[in-house]
Formats: structure tokens, C-alpha cells, sequence
């Protein structure tokens, strides 16, 4: 399958859209927010937040795409569905993204272990704030409960990354321009 | 190559200004992420309205794609079933010519029963569980990332449900309707942590509340506590008092002691039911409004309102 702007051949009368180019990051998050509503229905936590997955990844392999602020309206979104109180995503994943900024300031030479570390560290300090915001004055620790989804995450993050990846081939993919 | 550094914008000065307000804006983001949490955890109906209207939005797919899930749920269950057919049959030919005897049996005592409560004049309610429901909906969804469990059902306002009405499946007490919106309203599951439900023991009445988990098993506290009366594979049911749940719906087993009262697996396990009955509320149902009247001034919570549980 040739996808993207690096086809074999360059063809004449092909140029990427620039809707779809700026547009698609945020469509991906959002549809990673939409997959909580998917009609299963689950006695613990143990999907992965996969709003949260994506925005990483696409913060990872494509930084300055989406823009710092990006964190607010995409948690506004996630917040739709997530069941979550209203506003913790809003905080958490606008205080992501900066800190996000802040490492890539940092550590500009990264591997890909250590990006995975990252998006690990940053994916169980999410769900944990989030339980702790979920169950505000509610007794006892929950990290049992969430330990699974922190182990599922972290495994699916990869996968997640590689699904943004294709994305991002297909984000600049050359359409016909009419003349 | 080291990824260029987006804070490094040259000599534009549009950039340079592009940059810094991106910046103050992902701060601003973050404060009135921060303002919208408080509110909504001070009062945690602020922003239903808006939440209903995504769930409304997203429920004719949900619905739709609903439908397969019993089967899938169902598949191991089908294998496992092929390779013990015969025990089983055997086994519940047995069971069941013991249950018709018994069956009679509490008939006749069933009828005894409204003999000796005409007898004492009690205000009998419309015969607990058998109140018709109001309405049977689709479990459509539920939160799948989130510690809270909630629940999607396929009935609304439209439907005449409202807020506190309780939800049972065929198989026990499924949660109770926390947001409605025009055609969808949202559960509140038996299995979250702020769900409290007023129970007794099915066989002699022992009072204790079952809260959730957030792992779909529930933790009964007792309300007397001393030595702990409980044995593994007891069976709570909900008790009515509070005037929400109607009486005598099945709640949980229990599975294992603890100190203070028991760890219960949930009866009507929500991933495996499909169709689920809303109920009206017990107190209104009964024509007892007056049962609800002295907690209306609390401030509005997720907890079902706590009351000392009558034996």
C-alpha cells in the first residue's frame, strides 16, 4: 500500500489538503475519547484512556503539531464521555502537555525506550490523579482496582503510537488539486 | 537530529508572540480545567446537561452494536456447556423436582403471609417486587477507562424516567438513575464506591449496606457489628428501607469474610445483562411520598440516602 507524501513516484496534480493535515491530530484524539463509549459494558476500569494514549503519541512523534494549548479543548471532549468529573481531564491533560513541552526542552536526544518511559510515567500519574480526583474523599487506595488498566496501558501505548503513525502518513496524503 | 525547538522562533515577531500565547493560553487551560473540576466536584450535577447531550448524540450506535454483546458474552459459556451437558441435565432434573415442591411451598406460605399481615392491618405495598415497571430498557454502555461506574440505559425522559428511579435486571438490582436526558439516561452502578444500598440477609433479615469496589464486587458493612454472623454463599437482598429500592430485589452473594462484614460477588453481574427494568421509586410507588420528604432539604449527592436500615 503506497500511503503518504513519500510515494514512489511524485505525481503531478496531487497536493495534500491542509484541512485534513491540521485537522486530523485533533479528529484522532477525539475519536480516542469516543472508544469509552463503545457499547461494552465493564465491571472494573480496564480500557486504556485512549484520548490520553493518542494525545502522547501524536505529542511524541510529531511535536509543535498540536499546539501547547491543545490539552484543553481535547480534555473538554474526553470529559464528555469519560464519566469522569468535569474539568479533570481539562487540568490533567493541559498540565500534561506542558510538562510534556518542558522534557522535550530538557532531553532533546531521546531513544525510543526512554519515549516510552516517558509516555509510561506520564500514563500512570494520569490515571492515578484521575482516580484520586474520581473518588475525592473516598476511602482507601484504589491501586488495586486500577492495576490492571495501568499494566494494559502501558503495553498498548506502543500500538497506540503506531496507530498515529499511520495516521500521520495519511495526514499528508496527496489528493487530486483541480485545476 | 535533535527535533527542532519550537520555543526557538528567530527574529518573527509574530512567532515570537505566537509562541508566548500559546503558552498562556495552555496555563489558562489548565486553571479553568482546574476552576470546572471544583465546581463539578462541589456539585456534581453542574454540567449533566451538557454530558446528556453527548450520551443522546452517541446512543443509536451504542444501541445498535448492543445487541450482539449477550452473544459474544456468551461464547465460553457455550463451549463449556457443550462438554458437560449430561451432568447438568442430570443434575438439574434433580433440582428441579425439589424446587416445585418447594414452590408450592412458599406459595401456600406466601399466602399466609397476606393472611397474617391483613390480620396485623400492615399498609401493604403493592406487593414489593411485583409493582410493574415502568419501563424495560437497552444497557447500552458503560464508562470503560473511569474508576466510576456509570452506566448508559436506552430509556429517557421521554420515557418518564427519572432521577433516583432504581434498575434491576431479571437477574438482581443493577444500579439506580443518576442524569436523565431526552432519550438516555445515566446509571449509577451498585459496583461504584459511592453507591450505597440499604440490604438484608434473605434468610433471617440481617441489616448491612453494600457499597462498591469499583471492580464489580461490592463490600457489605453490617450494621451491628460483634461476631461476624456471616458464611460464604449468603445471599443479600435489598431491603426497601430509604424508601428508593423496592424490597427483595437479589443483590449479591457472598464470597469471602473480612473484619467487618464481607466482600460479595454482584448477582446481576451488568456486563452479562442485555435488558434491564426501570422501576419507580419504592416510597412513590407505594403511595408513601412522605417516606422521601425529610432528607429532600439535604444537599443532592450520589449516595442513596442512609437511614437506619429496619431489621
Amino acid at each position: 500500500m503506497m500511503l503518504g507524501p513519500a510515494a514512489a513516484t511524485p505525481r503531478i496534480n496531487r497536493a495534500p489538503s491542509p484541512l485534513i493535515a491540521r485537522s486530523l491530530p485533533w479528529l484522532v484524539v477525539m475519536f480516542g475519547s469516543l472508544l469509552q463509549t463503545l457499547p461494552l459494558i465493564a465491571s472494573a476500569p480496564v480500557m486504556p484512556p485512549f484520548g490520553f494514549l493518542f494525545l502522547v503519541a501524536w505529542r511524541q512523534l510529531r511535536p509543535g503539531l498540536l499546539p501547547v494549548w491543545a490539552g484543553l479543548p481535547l480534555g473538554l471532549v474526553d470529559d464528555l464521555f469519560s464519566g469522569q468529573p468535569m474539568g479533570s481531564a481539562m487540568l490533567l491533560w493541559s498540565a500534561t502537555m506542558i510538562a510534556m513541552d518542558l522534557i522535550e526542552q530538557r532531553f532533546p536526544w531521546r531513544s525510543y525506550l526512554l519515549e516510552w518511559a516517558v509516555a509510561a510515567a506520564f500514563i500512570v500519574a494520569y490515571l492515578l490523579f484521575a482516580s484520586a480526583v474520581a473518588h475525592m474523599g473516598a476511602s482507601g487506595p484504589f491501586v488495586g482496582v486500577l492495576m490492571p488498566q495501568l499494566v494494559l496501558s502501558i503495553l498498548v501505548f506502543p500500538l497506540g503510537e503506531r496507530f498515529v503513525a499511520a495516521c500521520d502518513r495519511l495526514r499528508l496524503w496527496r489528493f487530486r488539486v483541480l485545476p | 537530529m535533535a527535533p527542532p525547538s519550537t520555543r526557538r522562533t528567530g527574529f518573527s515577531k509574530r512567532a515570537q508572540y505566537g509562541t508566548f500565547f500559546g503558552y498562556i493560553a495552555a496555563f489558562a487551560g489548565a486553571l479553568l480545567g482546574g476552576g470546572v473540576l471544583l465546581v463539578s466536584i462541589l456539585d456534581k450535577s453542574a454540567f449533566s446537561g451538557v454530558r446528556g447531550i453527548a450520551a443522546d448524540v452517541t446512543a443509536p450506535a451504542g444501541t445498535a452494536v448492543a445487541a450482539s454483546r449477550g452473544t459474544v458474552h456468551d461464547f465460553g459459556a457455550t463451549l463449556y456447556g457443550w462438554a458437560t451437558w449430561g451432568v447438568t441435565n442430570a443434575r438439574m432434573t434433580r433440582e428441579l423436582e425439589l424446587t416445585r415442591v418447594r414452590l408450592a411451598e412458599a406459595r401456600a406460605t406466601d399466602e399466609e403471609n397476606r393472611r397474617l399481615k391483613a390480620l396485623l392491618g400492615l399498609r401493604e405495598p403493592a406487593a414489593g417486587s411485583a409493582t410493574p415497571p415502568l419501563v424495560f430498557a437497552r444497557l447500552i454502555n458503560s464508562t470503560a477507562s473511569s474508576l466510576r461506574r456509570f452506566a448508559t440505559i436506552s430509556a429517557g425522559r421521554n420515557q418518564g424516567v427519572t432521577v433516583g428511579m432504581p434498575v434491576r435486571s431479571a437477574t438482581g438490582l443493577v444500579g439506580r438513575v443518576l442524569e436523565v436526558n431526552g432519550s438516555t439516561a445515566r446509571v449509577l452502578l451498585i459496583t461504584d464506591p459511592d453507591s450505597v444500598v440499604p440490604v438484608r440477609r434473605a434468610r433471617d433479615g440481617l441489616a448491612a449496606f453494600a457499597s462498591g469496589h469499583g471492580d464489580g464486587t461490592l463490600q457489605l458493612r453490617l450494621i451491628s457489628l460483634g461476631i461476624n454472623p456471616l458464611k460464604p454463599g449468603d445471599v443479600f437482598v435489598t431491603s426497601g428501607s430509604g424508601g428508593l429500592y423496592h424490597p427483595n430485589t437479589a443483590v449479591a452473594v457472598v464470597t469471602e469474610l473480612t473484619r467487618d462484614g464481607a466482600n460479595a460477588r454482584v448477582l446481576s453481574d451488568p456486563t452479562a445483562s442485555e435488558f434491564v427494568a426501570v422501576d419507580p421509586v419504592f416510597a412513590e410507588a407505594v403511595h408513601m411520598p412522605e417516606a422521601l420528604v425529610p432528607v429532600v432539604d439535604a444537599p443532592p449527592s450520589t449516595r442513596p440516602r442512609k437511614k437506619k436500615a429496619a431489621p
